[in-house]
């Protein structure tokens, strides 16, 4: 991919860095709308996929992020994406860390995070549904989400385990032509 | 002098070597989430920090944008050795993880345009949206929201899920007020 290309991916996730607030997920409609509408670099099948092998993988889920560089334009994009998508809060952490001292800090953080943590599980929840339409291949999926949505609701169990058991799902569905 | 939760323990050193080893450790460990094996790690095994100060930490992470793992080690890195400790920390942090996404990103390119790989991913996919369904359902019905928290929930899952607002407005409109509404709320 061109320079061009290069500094378009960073021009697309380098803001998002600074408005993650509640983790990775909670800008994924915001990633989508991006990646799949506004640029078209991924499909939105690939799109879902992309996201089930980063929640599979090791590591913070904001590789995501990482993985659509390495697919939009390989190692260059990879490097690119990652910088992008946490440079600027790391830096805006760091200055944060020099500011304020160790323990004084409970008061604002408290009433900070109180206000924060509804839009979060908002967003969350909508990057579910974003998600969920994105996989969307009929009866079948939707009962793999519905499913793993109730599993995980009723169960402290590892997700891992729906994940595994989506994929032989999936795996089984295509093999008698559901999927 | 020690204190019950063992404070005295914030003045221990860590060398910049156990810093980066520590971290690159942590970030193989994190499957399926690092937060848990993080506090096992820098609180328990490794003595770093207090567990007072690692909630302390970890609560600033999560305020501020950005992945709260991530900016919890730029904190913690800085803690200890100032703007190195901070990259080394990341750096660390996301290197194995890069290198096993690296691995699977190949292995996709390989093999997702067979039909059964296809079809197992799909499945996986549609698995992750469910995960993402059900982790925010739980969160929400365990929190036992207010009314205002609740409206200003349902608010931003209808921006970014329904309408399909782009993600600034959302957040520039959402995040004062809902801050504001709850500490007003607390305060009467």
């Amino acid at each position: 991919m061109s320079r061009g290309g290069l500094w378009s991916i960073a021009a697309s996730f380098a803001p998002l860095s600074l408005l993650m607030f509640g983790g990775a997920n909670s800008i994924i409609p915001e990633i989508h709308r991006q990646v799949v509408e506004v640029h078209g670099w991924l499909s939105g099948d690939a799109f879902a996929t992309l996201f089930a092998i980063a929640q599979a993988a090791p590591g913070p889920n904001i590789l995501i992020v990482s993985l659509i560089g390495w697919q939009v334009a390989g190692l260059a994009g990879l490097l690119v994406a990652t910088l992008a998508i946490n440079l600027p809060h790391c830096v805006l952490a760091y200055a944060i860390g020099r500011v304020i001292a160790p323990h004084g800090n409970t008061v604002w953080v408290k009433a900070l995070k109180d206000g924060l943590v509804p839009v979060t599980l908002g967003l969350i929840l909508a990057s579910g549904l974003v998600m969920g339409r994105a996989a969307d291949h009929g009866l079948l999926s939707e009962v793999i989400s519905g499913g793993t949505a109730v599993f995980i609701m009723l169960t402290t169990r590892n997700p891992l385990w729906m994940l595994g058991a989506g994929t032989v799902a999936g795996f089984a569905g295509g093999y008698l032509g559901a999927m | 002098v020690l204190d019950a939760s063992g404070d005295a323990l914030a003045a221990k050193t860590v060398r910049r070597s156990e810093l980066f080893f520590g971290f690159l450790s942590l970030g193989l460990l994190g499957f399926g989430g690092i937060a848990p094996w993080a506090r096992h790690v820098i609180v328990e095994r490794r003595r770093w920090l207090s567990e007072r100060d690692y909630a302390e930490f970890v609560s600033l992470g999560q305020v501020l944008p950005g992945s709260n793992t991530i900016n919890a080690s730029v904190l913690i890195g800085q803690r200890f050795h100032g703007l190195s400790g901070a990259v080394i920390a990341v750096v660390a942090l996301m290197t194995m993880p890069l290198v096993v996404l690296v691995m699977l990103a190949v292995l996709y390119e390989r093999f997702a345009a067979l039909p059964e790989v296809s079809a197992g991913l799909a499945g996986a996919a549609a698995a992750a949206a469910g995960m993402v369904i059900g982790t925010a359902l739980k969160m929400a019905w365990k929190l036992r929201p207010t009314p205002v928290a609740s409206v200003v929930g349902v608010a931003a899952f209808a921006a970014a899920g329904i309408f399909g607002f782009a993600l600034l407005p959302t957040i520039v409109v959402l995040v004062p007020l809902s801050v504001g509404a709850t500490s007003l709320m607390r305060r009467r």
